[in-house]
């Protein structure tokens, strides 16, 4: 029995939208050093639409896996349909994770999260601050 | 092995001829052994592993020193679990344990065991070289130094059987711990020598296998393949000694030119088999996992791959920062490696730790100048 799905060593041997956007219109970073993994966000944003996005993950399989298959699901997509993306849809794209590695999809819930707040804070657009926790990791002993 | 499945199966404590021959068997096993080590046969015992020798050892030093009002136990922070997780139980019970620090380079020397012993201390217990990191202790000088005490010296020798020399008289080692499967033995087998004079506790009751001390029917198979395999590897010593230390170098040195990488441990006292990098900006398990689609089976100290939330307590205890931690390989050399292997690892080292810096946020962060860099180069 193999630790990872077919499909998370699929995204974790190709990862999706790797890299950096120059000027982004909203970048989130979760995680952080001392826990192993840091998941960085990038959207190009236009008329409300994901138009871009791309990442960069320092962490496991699971969080390289986590952040390809979280940026496929919103890459296209209204603001509105990526403010509901949830770790557990993550998870269910890469058929599964193991229990100990389900931070890894929390964060790349929480690293687009971010990445949005922050296209909001740049163009002066309302939200309820409580749909924005600060970025944590709760499975993490170092917090 | 495979005779002692299918032809000399009998028991060993049972009295017909089939099970007198196996006695024979794991008795001339037994002293095959013992002469490996310098000891008698007598002080030899079967177990399943090294973490029942380790426990079964430390509880005997630590009961036997209560008994005599002594309840202080010397070990250092990067033993093994098996020391480690026997040493807490011992501290619930009332021991008081001081746990050497392994300075930058993981060796520590024997004035500083002299330095820490007390009139109540009871039992030194050292590993004789790291499982991690591969350092080496200067095990026949802590023996030397406590030789005349009144203190139990036992040493986890699971790393350095059949790879360094062992010769508990010459070294004056108190009790030792072997598995087997270090030395190409089979798994789920061990050995614990014990000093004539020191009284074993059973850890296991039962019957009256092992002297009394280690009840359970004998794994006969597993025996002779512990002995067989521990002769072919004390045999082969120096030679191989010679051969993987070469290889390891090469390794070392190659690995070495990654930028913002650091070998972790002492690079002369160290197992000639043993290579640990730690490598700053990316993460243990991608690396692994990288390098096994390369068809290079590696290990990491990250927290990612121990299962835990914390990196390796060995990488913590020589001051590797938890950062860093996470971004360990160990890469262990044996008697079949080759100098193209080596060449074919570090490239693929080399290739896969760039990638991964590649999309890593806190390499572009250490590159930007946005966080510290741990290393020097």
């Amino acid at each position: 029995m193999a630790l990872y799905s077919e499909k998370v060593m699929d995204h974790f041997r190709n990862p999706r939208n790797v890299g950096v956007i120059e000027n982004a219109d909203g970048v989130g970073e979760a995680g952080n050093p001392v826990c192993g993994d840091i998941m960085k966000i990038y959207l190009k944003i236009e008329n409300d639409i994901i138009t871009d996005v791309k990442f960069e993950t320092f962490g496991c399989g699971s969080a390289i896996a986590s952040s390809s298959m979280a940026t496929e699901l919103i890459k296209g997509k209204p603001i509105s349909e990526a403010m509901t993306l949830t770790n557990k849809a993550v998870t269910e794209a890469l058929d599964g994770l193991p229990a100990h590695k389900l931070h890894c999809s929390v964060l790349a819930e929480e690293a687009i999260r971010l990445a949005l707040r922050d296209y909001f804070d740049k163009n002066n657009i309302p939200y309820d601050p409580k749909e924005f926790p600060d970025a944590h990791c709760d499975t993490c002993c170092h917090t | 092995m495979l005779p002692y499945m299918d032809e000399v199966y009998g028991n060993p404590s049972s009295l017909y001829s089939f099970g007198q021959d196996a006695k024979e068997a794991l008795e001339d096993a037994r002293a095959r052994v013992a002469a490996c080590i310098g000891a008698d046969p007598r002080e030899i015992t079967f177990t399943s592993g090294g973490s029942e020798a380790d426990n079964q050892a430390i509880f005997t030093a630590a009961h036997l020193g209560a008994k005599k009002g002594k309840k202080h136990i010397i070990s250092t922070a990067f033993e093994h679990h098996a020391v480690l997780h026997t040493l807490d139980r011992l501290k619930a019970e009332g021991f008081e344990i001081t746990l050497l620090d392994v300075h930058k380079n993981g060796v520590i020397t024997a004035d500083e065991v002299l330095a820490a012993l007390r009139d109540d201390t009871c039992l030194v217990t050292i590993m004789y070289a790291n499982n991690e990191i591969g350092t080496v202790q200067p095990i026949a000088e802590i023996g030397a130094a406590l030789k005349d005490k009144d203190v139990i010296f036992h040493t986890d020798a699971v790393q350095a059987a059949g790879h360094l020399h062992i010769d508990v008289k010459e070294q004056n080692i108190d009790m030792l711990s072997i598995s087997g499967h270090k030395f190409h033995g089979p798994k789920g087998i061990g050995v614990l020598y014990t000093r004539t004079g020191i009284r074993l506790e059973t850890i296991i009751s039962g019957g009256a296998q092992e002297r009394g001390k280690r009840a359970g029917t004998e794994n006969i198979p597993a025996i002779m393949g512990l002995a067989k395999a521990l002769e072919d590897a004390v045999a082969g010593i120096d030679e191989n000694a010679a051969k993987l230390t070469v290889l390891r170098d090469k390794l070392i040195e190659g690995l070495d030119k990654i930028p913002y990488g650091e070998l972790n441990g002492d690079a002369v006292k160290r197992l000639p088999s043993n290579v640990n990098f730690c490598f700053e900006g990316i993460e243990g398990e991608s690396l692994l996992l990288l390098l096994d689609d390369k068809g290079i089976c590696a290990s990491s100290g990250s927290a990612c791959t121990s299962g835990s939330l914390d990196p390796s307590h060995v990488l913590l205890a020589i001051g590797r920062p938890h950062e860093v931690a996470h971004g360990s390989l160990r890469l262990s050399l044996g008697e079949d490696t080759t100098e193209e292997d080596v060449d074919y690892i570090i490239t693929a080292v080399t290739d896969v730790v760039t990638y991964l810096r590649n999309m890593s946020p806190f390499w572009r962060d250490l590159v930007d100048g946005k966080r510290q860099h741990v290393f020097e180069k």
